[in-house]
């Protein structure tokens, strides 16, 4: 039952194969007894869910079964979750139960959704590994002595191990595509503004937006069309009407027009990870695809700027964890400043750390115009390179990461080559442009992923596009378990 | 050496919207610590900010007040600062694209004259909550409190130019600052709760130069008299320093009333870098000119224009005019009188003088007044038709203010009605000649031109014995036709 994809569950239990209670039982059940192996969850809420399955059971029996009823899903440990810790991967938050749900959690249960638990992540999502998180690192499936990418990381794990068909994450600059393409799942971060962010702990607002991880891009179409809503309370939200993202997966792919970006084939792309991506894209022509070079020239400048517009926003998002109303408190503060080192000192990690100062350096007076204000120049510069890309062709397409994964602690010690990890996912973020990871083959039985980048709003495209080539290959469905 | 002071000011403007600029919370005043405050104001994880459309149309209703430029693109920044009582760990506010941009307003000051002062701009920020310090908790002393009742509350910030130079000046700008925001109705103005507080920006300069001097901030002064107090006594303080051959050092005062001294706030290696940035969580703000222009087709008629109003149509010399239009209850309560009495001098006279001295004394403001604008009316209307004289007014007024009733209550409750029996008071001079005999002789024996003069004598004396009540016209009357039967 693990196997079957959400298109399935969804099937399944309208036509009584199983029922809800089934298999969130079954699903609870493997976690408890598979977990440990790979960490994926932080909370696992056994008896919510098991009352969320009956009462998607009585509706199901009853007829009124909205979109998602009774299929069990995990979410990200960022997404707010009333009454459940929601740690955001942090000590900072290890006691923090908050009174109210995210939007997108909100989302879910109006559409029936069952939620088993909180999946492990970076913490606070700042991170390619999930080795920054304070409840230690998530496994990949795949080899357990690899990293699963991050800050996803436990929630692409997760769908991997088959401990859930999908689990909701984010990207802040590839923290949905890198751990998919990693782990062999399908992970879309929709256009900036799609997803409400209410309830979605904030890393790095202009740059945060939340999307699925699945098995498939028909699974990753169906939650998304839960997830992206209109949300007054959040101001940069698109405030557009939530849509059915599966309603063009079957549309021919005839005639699309791929780019190819010269850049993304450059140097420091692993050579096996070229040939995938090359297969792929050989795959669409097959599929009656057109492919067209076209040039990002400012790709080299996205790592950079990006690591100095997250931590600049960063280091003011984790100002509120000062230790005063709620989360961690350091033991008996001789004054406010104490209170203030010592709770900020014990409750954030090294990683958190560190880019809260990177960020509180950019915005500096004397360094803000050197660094901040260049950033965002960098970032108009590089929207412009899509903007001017998509009046050619359709979808973008290139690897998501430079390798598959590699092993836990290999780059923990040397942040730079961590920060690389994201060099094809980072500009996508800036640009505040949909884009997606999909599985195109394994190197040395490590799974490879493919980046397709879609124009605003054109995640429906994007979708089919995958769908499509989902269709025609088995790649998305090799198991790890 | 003669001095000139220099000064810029810094006021903030608790908007009296309903709820915060932000959040949804309510932005009620004197509510129990922190049952106002919500998720947002907080600063819980995950919540996000969204603005208050009618903060913004009170801004713009401001702007348009100071003749500013309104900013058809405003930004909110993050003003980035640790302090309990501020949750997000810093203040969503404005700096480089203001709501408000620069303005010009028309100062009215003691003398009669008018000058013009600068507005550098004006921007919408939300306030912090409260710290209180030292509060007896449970857990023992030496604790502090923090509520945020407050914490996100609507605030426009207003900044001068250093363009006034002297302290009157400055209450003076303060108070039309007050008169356009309570006219407005964007703000209850109140100073004592906070809803209006003012920073002085103070430096002294020798007349004649162009250079202005180091300035030093005076922080949070919380009433007009205490505005004109700190800026004097920290100017005298700078200059005292200067001609002693010291110089003065850029930094925060404060000002305290008990004695009457400023002194310093904040040492300057605890300078903050506030670290500006747009706030992400929030799209810059644009505003068409139709939304603009709505607003001020609808703006309510403001100090100047009511003032010039005031002088040409109730005929009032431009002092009167401009003091009764300062307040825009004060206004009300002027037009509500002359329309019941159609004597707006005397209206003018009776609010200026002894209602003011009233209120003042009572340190109330007219809208607490114990004499209403009707109950003024009917007071005058007595005066004009000649029931009492205007001393006698003065005594029906006091007991008006006692809460004797209206003035035709009082008058006759205590019998003050005007006594203009010709056989009475004809009777009161005959009395009153009799007992004069030398006053009488020197009337007889002045020229004719001294003697209108010399009746005033006769009359104190009539008045005297009629308690006031005797018609004056009357007396004089009769009064006259008696002594110049005498010659």
């Amino acid at each position: 039952m693990h196997q079957l994809t959400i298109a399935d569950i969804i099937k399944g239990l309208r036509e009584r194969q199983f029922s809800s209670t089934e298999i969130t039982r079954h699903l609870l059940e493997r976690i408890q007894q598979q977990d440990e192996r790979y960490n994926s969850f932080i909370t696992v809420t056994a008896d919510e869910a098991l009352q969320q399955a009956a009462a998607a059971d009585e509706r199901l029996a009853a007829g009124d079964a909205p979109a998602m009823c009774g299929v069990p899903i995990a979410h990200k440990d960022i997404f707010c979750t009333s009454g459940v810790r929601t740690s955001c991967g942090s000590r900072m938050l290890d006691n923090f139960v908050p009174p109210y749900d995210a939007a997108v959690v909100e989302s879910f249960e109006r559409a029936g959704a069952v939620s088993l638990g909180k999946t492990n992540m970076d913490e606070f999502a700042m991170g390619s590994s999930n080795e920054t998180s304070f409840y230690g690192p998530v496994k990949n499936p795949w080899d357990t002595n690899r990293v699963p990418g991050g800050s996803s990381g436990g929630s692409a794990a997760a769908v991997a191990a088959q401990l859930c068909p999908g689990a909701t994450a984010t990207d802040t600059g590839g923290s949905i595509r890198q751990p998919a393409a990693l782990t062999n799942t399908t992970g879309i971060k929709p256009t900036y503004g799609r997803v409400s962010r209410w309830g979605m702990i904030a890393f790095a607002s202009s740059l945060d937006q939340g999307g699925p991880i699945a098995r498939s891009a028909e699974d990753a179409a169906l939650m998304l069309s839960v997830m992206a809503d209109s949300d007054p309370r959040d101001s940069t939200n698109l405030q557009r009407p939530s849509d059915d993202f599966t309603r063009d997966l079957d549309q021919s792919i005839q005639g699309l027009r791929i780019g190819v970006p010269r850049e993304y084939l450059a140097e420091g792309l692993n050579s096996d990870t070229d040939e995938r991506v090359q297969e792929a894209l050989r795959e669409y022509e097959k599929l009656g695809a057109e492919l067209v070079e076209i040039s990002l020239p400012h790709t080299q400048l996205a790592v950079p700027a990006y690591y100095v517009i997250a931590p600049a926003e960063a280091s003011a998002n984790l100002s509120r964890f000062d230790g005063v109303r709620y989360g961690h408190r350091c033991e008996n503060p001789a004054d406010l400043r104490d209170l203030y080192m010592r709770s900020r000192g014990e409750g954030f990690g090294e990683e958190v750390q560190r880019r809260i100062l990177v960020g509180t350096y950019a915005l500096s007076a004397g360094y803000y115009d050197a660094y901040y204000n260049k950033a965002q120049q960098v970032r108009r510069l590089i929207k412009q390179d899509f903007v001017k890309a998509f009046e050619q062709v359709d979808v973008i397409m290139g690897p998501t990461a430079p390798s598959p994964a590699f092993k836990l602690g290999e780059k923990r010690a040397d942040p730079v080559s961590m920060y690389l990890e994201d060099i094809y996912t980072i500009a996508v973020n800036l640009a505040g442009l949909p884009a997606m990871s999909l599985p195109c083959g394994t190197v040395d039985g490590l799974p490879v992923g493919l980046q397709i980048i879609g124009n605003y709003l054109d995640e429906a495209r994007m979708l089919n596009v995958a769908h499509q080539y989902q269709q025609a290959t088995d790649w998305h469905k090799a198991s790890a378990v | 050496m003669e001095w000139e002071i220099v000064i810029g000011l810094e006021v903030h403007v608790q908007l009296s919207t309903q709820s915060k600029l932000f959040s949804g919370a309510s932005t009620r005043f004197g509510a129990a610590p922190n049952t106002q405050a919500c998720a947002i104001d907080l600063a819980m994880p995950g919540t996000l900010p969204v603005p208050n459309e009618e903060a913004f149309r009170y801004a713009v209703m401001f702007g348009l007040a100071m003749n500013a430029e309104i900013g058809k693109r405003s930004v909110f920044e993050r003003k980035n600062y640790f302090y309990p009582d501020l949750p997000k760990g810093y203040q969503t506010t404005q700096l480089a694209e203001p709501i408000v941009g620069a303005g010009e307003i028309e100062i009215h000051l003691e003398d009669g004259s008018s000058k013009s002062v600068r507005l550098h701009h004006a921007h919408l920020e939300e306030d912090a909550g409260k710290s209180l310090h030292d509060a007896v908790f449970s857990e023992g002393h030496g604790m502090s409190g923090i509520d945020l009742n407050r914490a996100g509350t609507p605030l426009i910030e207003i900044v001068s130019e250093p363009d006034m130079r002297s302290a009157a000046e400055a209450v003076a700008y303060l108070r039309k600052i007050h008169s356009i925001v309570t006219y407005l109705g964007i703000s209850d103005g109140d100073m004592s709760q906070g809803s209006m507080r003012c920073d002085a920006n103070v430096s002294v300069r020798l007349k004649g130069e162009e250079k202005l001097g180091t300035r030093t901030e005076l922080k949070n002064i919380n009433s007009f008299r205490f505005v004109e107090r700190a800026i004097k006594v920290e100017a005298q303080r700078q200059i005292d320093l200067i001609e002693d051959g010291g110089r003065v050092v850029q930094e925060t005062r404060l000002y305290d009333a008990d004695k009457n001294e400023t002194r310093s706030m904040r040492s300057k290696e605890v300078a903050n870098d506030y670290r500006y940035f747009p706030c992400p969580d929030l799209l810059p703000v644009e505003l068409t000119d139709e939304y603009v222009d709505t607003i001020r087709q609808q703006l309510p008629e403001l100090p100047d224009a009511k003032s010039t109003r005031f002088a040409s149509e109730y005929g009032l010399s431009a002092y009167d005019a401009d003091q009764l239009t300062q307040e825009r209850a004060v206004a009300e309560f002027f037009e509500a009188a002359t329309q019941h009495c159609g004597q707006p001098k005397l209206v003018a006279n009776w609010m200026m003088g002894e209602l003011a001295a009233l209120l003042n004394r009572e340190e109330i403001a007219i809208a607490q007044s114990p004499i209403s604008a009707e109950q003024l009316a009917g007071l005058i209307e007595r005066i004009v038709d000649n029931t009492i004289s205007s001393k006698i007014a003065k005594q029906v007024f006091e007991a008006m203010a006692n809460g004797e009733g209206d003035a035709d209550a009082v008058i006759e409750k205590r019998g003050l009605k005007q006594v203009s029996d010709t056989g009475a008071i004809e009777k009161m001079v005959d009395d009153v000649i009799a007992n004069s005999a030398a006053q009488v002789e020197n009337y007889r024996s002045a020229d004719e031109a001294k003697r209108p003069k010399m009746m005033g004598y006769f009359v104190g004396q009539i008045m005297k014995a009629s308690k006031g009540q005797a018609n004056p016209q009357v007396i004089n009357k009769i009064l006259k036709e008696k002594l110049d039967a005498l010659l």
